[in-house]
């Protein structure tokens, strides 16, 4: 009796090992695969409307191109917020370095626009809806390094799934 | 064939290998090395760049982005993105630093980081507060030369 039970462990122990291993071979592969290739996001809330909807898309978003390219004005990125590293806004590149950019400053209270020059190795991002989105017009020119990843596909609601990409204007 | 079953296995678990060895530097801890006088005394006191020291840098700190102030971190240059610094924390948002002509106030989600060796050091003197988002790891220990291997505190 105390031979069959041991021999009961060992062999429930080494196949415990063999799904931990499993998992983790798992686990690191889809760290791989989303820091490093593409990742899927959710993105909600009005910045970027009529883009992408209020209550909610599927997203997905590449990491390679960040790699080798600059980004370029029009392209829909993630950025890790200025203001809180914890948050990932969506928001649209509209200057690039060396740019000069027009906007205005709060269009909601007044008409007053302001004047920049995007520094060299950042990007000015904007929400579409510049009537309520905190972007680049108040935390000012948001460097390459925050960049997460560029938007190319939108995965749901189903009735919209296609490409996302620069703006005809 | 043997060859081409020995040579396909010995790919598999490179790759194996590689993929857990690049979670493991992102995820865990990784070691750089140390360039450059910026953080002497506490870093390459001696100019000579066969003794430079190896640093182990601790990734879990990435998680909720907490730092206090006397942390060294590694983090991406704001002007040029694929050049990174090691520097330390010495000012956390919401405090006020005096730079050379006034005093600044460090903006929510950013952070004020000089070199230990402040006569030459490019740091945020020069390029301003960096954003909280750019650290990439907190360094923790020095690993070589190993009569430096020590603790790093403050």
């Amino acid at each position: 009796m105390a031979s069959l039970s041991s021999s009961f462990w060992t062999t429930a122990s080494r196949e415990a090992m063999k799904s931990g291993v499993f998992i983790a071979k798992l686990y690191c592969f889809l760290h791989v695969t989303t820091n490093y290739l593409g990742f899927m996001a959710y993105a909600y809330g009005p910045s970027m409307t009529p883009t992408l909807h209020l209550s909610g898309n599927v997203l997905l978003a590449e990491r390679i191109s960040k790699r080798y390219r600059k980004p370029s004005r029009g392209d829909i990125v993630v950025i890790r917020s200025p203001e809180n590293p914890n948050k990932t806004p969506i928001k649209r590149v509209v200057g690039i370095e060396g740019d000069c950019i027009s906007f205005v400053v709060d269009p909601v209270k007044s008409d007053k626009s302001q004047t920049i020059v995007v520094p060299k190795g950042h990007v000015f991002v904007q929400g579409d809806y510049t009537h309520n989105s905190r972007d680049s017009r108040t935390f000012g020119p948001v460097p390459y390094g925050l960049i997460q990843g560029r938007v190319l596909w939108r995965v749901w609601p189903l009735r919209d799934f296609g490409p996302l990409g620069p703006t005809p204007t | 064939m043997g060859i081409q079953n020995i040579l396909w296995q010995v790919a598999k678990k490179s790759f194996t290998g590689s993929i857990i060895g690049l979670t493991i530097s992102d995820r865990c801890c990784s070691v750089v090395p140390v360039r450059g006088d910026s953080m002497s005394p506490t870093f390459n006191p001696q100019r000579n760049s066969y003794l430079d020291d190896y640093v182990l840098v601790d990734k879990f700190c990435l998680k909720d982005y907490k730092f206090a102030r006397g942390d060294v971190v590694v983090f991406s240059s704001p002007t040029n993105f694929g050049d990174r610094y090691i520097k330390r924390i010495v000012g956390m948002p919401g405090e006020w630093i005096s730079s050379s002509r006034d005093v600044i106030r460090v903006p929510e989600g950013h952070c004020w980081v000089e070199g230990d060796n402040k006569t030459s050091s490019l740091d945020s003197r020069t390029f301003g507060p960096i954003p909280l988002g750019l650290i990439q790891g907190r360094v923790t220990r020095v690993l070589w030369p190993p009569q430096r291997i020590s603790k790093i505190g403050q």
